[in-house]
């Protein structure tokens, strides 16, 4: 019994070890799943001390695969951090619905509601209103081309869609692979819809969805999908696409072996930092006939949020109101080469600006911001829909009533 | 009470000796298990738990759309898993461990050489393979081309007809030599006169293997087929490394350790982590391994008895 019982207590001691120590008035704890971004963020603390010298903030990253799943425990056992990146959407949702963060308005964070619009409704609570974080950085969907293999095949970056097929057609004459994307990797499948799709699909079929006036059986969807499956067709993808995952199709384009990409913003910095002689430039998804409006498919990132059980919330919120401040997002956006949707904000990076332009049309990235709350995703739907359409097992009609179908499991707009 | 005899010391010892990894196991496995069962009756919000709802995590994930044509989608697969591994995993790791008991020249080469790849992390044989099976810079491809099957060349991950077959075959290169070596150590414990009787008797060479040493290493053949029976209902690691969480391409991968982890966990297409309806999963596959598990091996005993 006396060595059970020199077990327990050494076992007592070993937990009390491992209990963190809460953090007391004048320090913060910040949590993120950008490891590779900390010297940046050590920087911006530091600007952060100028007026709030007494404020220590240690920052502590986690793998973005399980970010979501270590945060959301953490909250759960109250041993959360005080400050913290969180997603956007469904992600979002799953952290501010069980009420762990606090909530954020004019009155403690003066300024936010002057956000765009579309930025803020990646950190609005549905179902109360009432947004939970600053947010931080969007993301476009749009193509990505290679200037020089433009130039080489003597073609201009396309307005309409048939002027697309014309430029594919005239890059594989030149022996260039026309698109580096492949179907390999799940998620590339919704992304490349959004890039390519977006202005054929139009602002009024997102209305359309979201006020179930129309579905994804919808003409406009299945005639979009039609002609996505068309260029599939007419191998003017990477080369035996349906194998190719998502870091071939990174390779096959930074290394000049594809003329275009249709994927997200975010490839921008990557491509440059495998290839640093990559000339490229982005178009938005071409429109079915001139006149029409031109769309990239825009979504936000993320936000920053303050934990409402946080010891130190007053300090939490005015970290939060210098993640909103003009002088945070001019430089979060020029050294990290993000979009900040900090009003105001100027783009030093020609490239970043352009974006920020075409941003200026948009419609939402749609699975993500309206679909991504309930299983199954209209994400996941779309990607294997997608998927097994350009493999040639389903017409793009059957995909629209599958997708449908999924979705109206919860959707009530959709059940009929 | 023959331990009251025992002295305090020797007393203490024991304890030391049984409470640690008992406390460890009660700890990692027992409350793991048993708190998997509680939160398979609850509804929960993210890591919330919100509402006791009886059954009906068990009855939507068997029963109702959308949750089950996936379940059993994902089953059957490793229903086929299972079959295919059982012949090309444990069959020929059968025939190979019959070829080094031969003690050919150089089986003390191939010995190694076939248990070599058990030894690997599921990580690096991942890996590998699916440079291997890479449909534009794959070794497997263009050996393919190069031997003169270039019509045969395929994006094998990428093609609903393939991609499970080829992570399966992956699976058994991978592992092969497990039951190889068991096998083996099954043969070299039938004693050599029996062997020997049998040659005298003039048996062929089918009639040894399939007459007197299948028989013989029963006991080799109930540990590879229960362990394969259990590790290809609880497969996860090669095809979530291979071909990613939604068991790319659109499900054809898919298994029930692939469905039960983006259940409970969720993954970047889908925001919602639901540790009701996974934990229902992982109770329903937990229980189904264990009770087919704990019968077959029931019947495989008796049958080593029956046929020794």
């Amino acid at each position: 019994m006396k060595a059970l019982k020199t077990l327990a207590a050494a076992l007592a001691a070993a937990t009390m070890l491992v209990q963190p120590i809460a953090a007391s008035a004048g320090e913060l704890k910040f949590w993120t799943w950008r490891a590779e971004d900390k010297a940046v963020y050590l920087d911006f603390f530091k600007d952060f001390n100028v007026k709030n010298p007494d404020v220590k903030i240690t920052f502590e990253a986690f793998e973005p695969q399980n970010y979501p799943t270590v945060l959301s425990t953490a909250m759960a056992g109250d041993k959360g951090p005080d400050v913290m990146m969180v997603r956007a959407y469904g992600a979002f949702e799953a952290l501010a619905k069980p009420g762990y963060l606090l909530e954020l308005n004019e009155s403690n964070v003066p300024g936010i509601t002057k956000f765009p619009e579309a930025s803020l409704k990646g950190e609005t609570l549905r179902s109360d209103g009432k947004i939970y974080a600053v947010p931080f950085s969007t993301q476009t969907m749009l193509v990505i081309y290679n200037t020089e293999l433009f130039a080489k095949a003597g073609v201009k970056p396309p307005e309409t869609w048939d002027e697309l097929v014309e430029v594919c057609k005239k890059l594989k004459a030149a022996g260039i692979t026309p698109f580096a994307n492949g179907t390999a990797t799940a998620w590339q499948n919704e992304t490349i819809v959004s890039a390519l799709l977006s202005s054929q699909l139009g602002k009024q079929f997102e209305a359309d969805i979201v006020s179930g006036k129309a579905d994804f059986t919808d003409k406009r969807f299945v005639d979009a999908l039609g002609r996505l499956n068309d260029l599939a067709k007419a191998d003017y993808l990477a080369p035996s696409f349906s194998g190719i995952d998502y870091p071939t199709m990174q390779q096959l384009f930074s290394s000049g072996q594809a003329a275009m990409f249709a994927g997200g913003s975010f490839e921008l910095a990557p491509f440059l930092k495998a290839n640093p002689a990559l000339k490229m430039d982005v178009f938005a998804s071409p429109v079915l006939k001139k006149g029409d409006e031109r769309l990239v498919g825009l979504y936000l990132d993320g936000g920053f949020a303050v934990n409402a059980k946080s010891a130190n919330k007053a300090d939490g919120i005015k970290l939060v109101n210098y993640f909103a401040s003009k002088q945070f997002g001019d430089k979060f956006a020029n050294t990290l080469g993000n979009l900040s949707p900090v009003p105001g904000v100027q783009f030093t990076d020609p490239m970043l600006g352009k974006v920020a332009e075409l941003n200026k049309q948009n419609m939402s990235y749609l699975m993500l911001v309206h679909f991504r709350y309930q299983e199954p995703s209209g994400s996941v739907l779309l990607q294997s829909g997608v998927q097994k359409m350009l493999a040639g097992k389903a017409t793009p009609a059957e995909t629209g009533a599958e997708i449908t179908k999924g979705i109206a499991t919860y959707y009530a707009p959709f059940k009929k | 009470m023959a331990d009251l005899e025992w002295p305090v010391g020797r007393r203490i010892w024991v304890a030391t000796l049984i409470v640690p990894p008992l406390a460890f196991m009660t700890a990692f496995v027992v409350m793991p298990i048993l708190s998997a069962f509680v939160y398979a009756f609850y509804h929960w919000e993210g890591l919330k738990r919100v509402d006791f709802v009886g059954l009906k995590n068990f009855t939507d994930v068997l029963l109702h759309e959308p949750w089950a044509p996936v379940t059993w989608r994902a089953f059957s697969h490793n229903v086929m898993v299972f079959v295919v591994l059982m012949l090309i995993q444990n069959g020929v790791g059968f025939l190979l461990a019959y070829a080094l008991s031969r003690q050919l020249p150089g089986h003390r080469f191939h010995r190694v050489a076939v248990f070599l790849p058990v030894i690997l992390s599921s990580v690096i044989v991942a890996l590998v393979w699916k440079q291997f099976l890479h449909p534009v810079f794959g070794l497997f491809n263009k050996v393919l081309s190069l031997a003169g099957f270039g019509t045969f060349t395929t994006p094998w991950l990428g093609l609903s007809e393939t991609a499970l077959w080829a992570l399966t075959l992956v699976n058994a290169w991978h592992w092969v030599g497990f039951p190889t070596l068991v096998f083996l150590a099954g043969i070299q414990r039938i004693p050599p006169d029996i062997i020997e009787a049998g040659r005298i008797d003039g048996v062929n060479e089918w009639q040894l293997v399939s007459k007197i040493i299948w028989p013989l290493v029963a006991p080799s053949a109930t540990v590879t087929f229960i362990l394969l029976f259990i590790g290809a209902f609880n497969w996860f690691e090669l095809p979530y490394l291979m071909a990613g969480v939604e068991g790319s391409p659109y499900g054809s991968t898919d298994v029930l350790g692939l469905y039960f982890y983006r259940t409970a966990f969720g993954n970047q297409s889908s925001g919602a982590q639901d540790f009701g309806h996974g934990s229902a999963l992982a109770v329903m596959m937990f229980l189904f391994v264990a009770v087919i598990s704990a019968i077959w091996t029931v019947r495989l005993r008796r049958r080593e008895i029956e046929i020794a």
